[in-house]
């Protein structure tokens, strides 16, 4: 489980999270939803250590993460998907995920084995790099590179941008699997409220840096003044 | 006898491979550090000189010559990490021209400080390699068992960089920590440690270098001993592409070997001006160096 209490984070004299609290159940979904600044992925960066709180503190199985560095906090089990997906497009595709095998206590041939099974499309095109993977192929790889050091909680920044209704559909089913076959606790930010209400337990709004709704995800979804005031239409 | 081998062609090729391996091994050590931290370290030449008169101190009590080359690069080593610890850290982030003002100020800094310690008279460190070209038929062939010494090393270090980026985990760590450091921050790579030791394989790299430099008959070990030496592993770097460690290697390689048709069938003063012009010429043509790959990245 990931604690957040009242965090806050700036950027000089802007102010990106205020006083933002929640908590992340174990073996959960847990999305994080909001406009464009409303401070979504300035929240996952803090978690995994990328910036520094100004104010409050993260705790993830008694561990108090709001100023370890971001490579001590993965080998905690910390796994951060960034937005734009972070793949390294000069590295083929077993390359990224070798790296992301470095830190894990699993054997590597297995490891790899296991991300084929799982997402056979990388299986086939271990040899080429990464630059050369559609927008969906370089999302599933940097999932699979998350996934394959075994974290207990993955942070997944807006993996829809940018991909087909369809892949997008694929990888929201993807997740769900995951977190219900491992046990993952997932923090998912998205703009895409509604594919992201679909399949998440809990959801959290943030506006303008603000916590303004922390519910279960199908009470949000009905909610209909929260749905027009800070997610727009959601279907 | 076959007089193919003892042709001047032929002893222009292996001439200039003696050469060009060394001019290869300044381009790569540059490159390693460029490809880590992003900082064209022009002390490059003077570091891994400060390491060899260190060696040059287990030397002088009569140890040997493979002792002084194993403190040597130990020293090199040492420099290397300490620089970066002490110094580069703090110039990460910067405007691009203060790594530039500052390295430059450090190469005078050292060698002012090896001249103050050790004077500028070359010290000549004796090997146990004759610099004498082999005979065949009476005639010379251009290959002495120190240029061949020169040039198995040189392949030998190559190869093991290459073996270290390509196959190891740690080759893995450095070359993503040095494309994505922030990426590879979140894989759990200390990237930190990583750019210390590109700094450390660097300066190893150019200290292994400059021993060779410096163990030849008729240069010794001199503050500036590297001058010249870097100038042209610098052009091989740029030339080859500072991204690519095989550009580095070929490009010094080709160098060396044009350069030595240049001063056998021109003149001896049209070296560097012919280097020179293989620098605008390949400038103009591929900025980013004859290997670097032109590709926009996705991250």
């Amino acid at each position: 489980m990931i604690v957040v209490d009242e965090l806050s984070v700036s950027y000089g004299a802007v102010h990106a999270l205020r006083d933002v609290s929640f908590r992340a159940e174990t073996g959960m979904i847990t999305a994080v939803l909001g406009a464009n600044g409303a401070g979504k992925t300035t929240l996952l960066r803090t978690i995994s250590g990328l910036k520094e709180p100004s104010n409050g503190t993260i705790t993830f199985n008694e561990h108090s993460l709001g100023r370890q560095k971001p490579e001590n906090i993965a080998r905690l089990g910390v796994g951060h998907v960034p937005e734009g997906r972070g793949v390294i497009s000069e590295f083929t595709v077993e390359e990224n995920l070798r790296l992301g095998a470095m830190m894990a206590k699993v054997n590597l041939t297995e490891g790899l084995e296991e991300q084929y099974q799982r997402f056979p499309v990388l299986g086939e095109r271990r040899k080429q790099h990464a630059a050369k993977l559609s927008g969906g192929e370089r999302q599933m790889l940097a999932m699979a590179r998350a996934l394959i050091a075994r974290p207990t909680v993955l942070l997944l920044d807006e993996p829809s941008l940018g991909l087909a209704p369809q892949v997008t559909a694929q990888l929201m089913h993807t997740i769900l699997d995951l977190c219900s076959s491992m046990g993952l606790t997932v923090i998912l930010v998205e703009q895409n409220a509604s594919t992201a209400l679909r399949i998440a337990d809990r959801a959290v709004i943030l506006y303008l840096g603000r916590v303004v709704a922390n519910d279960v995800a199908s009470t949000i979804a009905a909610d209909e003044d929260l749905r027009q005031h800070y997610l727009g239409k959601v279907e | 006898m076959d007089p193919f081998l003892t042709s001047r062609i032929v002893s222009d090729i292996l001439g200039g491979l003696t050469n060009g391996v060394i001019y290869g091994l300044v381009a790569l050590s540059l490159v390693l550090v460029w490809r880590s931290t992003g900082i064209l370290n022009f002390a490059q030449g003077a570091m891994p000189m400060i390491a060899t008169y260190l060696g040059m101190v287990v030397f002088a009590h009569r140890l040997g010559y493979w002792p002084l080359v194993i403190v040597s690069i130990v020293a090199g080593f040492a420099v290397g990490g300490v620089t970066e610890r002490v110094l580069v850290r703090h110039l990460y982030g910067k405007p691009e021209i203060n790594p530039i003002v500052v390295m430059v100020g450090f190469l005078i800094v050292l060698e002012g400080v090896a001249a103050a310690i050790w004077s500028t008279t070359p010290r000549g460190i004796p090997n146990p390699f004759s610099p004498i070209d082999w005979q065949l038929g009476g005639k010379p062939i251009a290959l002495s068992p120190f240029s061949v010494y020169e040039i198995v090393t040189a392949l030998v270090v190559m190869i093991g960089v290459a073996v270290l980026f390509r196959f190891t985990k740690l080759g893995l760590q450095l070359r993503a920590s040095a494309l994505a450091p922030e990426v590879s921050r979140l894989l759990g790579v200390r990237v930190s440690r990583m750019l210390t030791l590109g700094w450390i394989l660097s300066t190893g790299v150019g200290t292994i270098c400059t021993v060779l430099v410096a163990s030849n008959f008729f240069t010794g070990l001199t503050p500036q001993v590297m001058d010249g030496i870097f100038a042209f592993g610098f052009i091989a770097a740029a030339v080859g592409g500072l991204d690519s460690p095989v550009g580095a290697i070929v490009a010094g390689v080709s160098m060396g070997i044009v350069l030595q048709f240049v001063g056998d069938f021109v003149n001896s003063n049209a070296i560097i001006i012919t280097a020179l012009i293989i620098l605008i010429v390949s400038l103009m043509v591929r900025p980013n160096g004859l290997f670097t790959k032109s590709t926009a990245r996705r991250v």
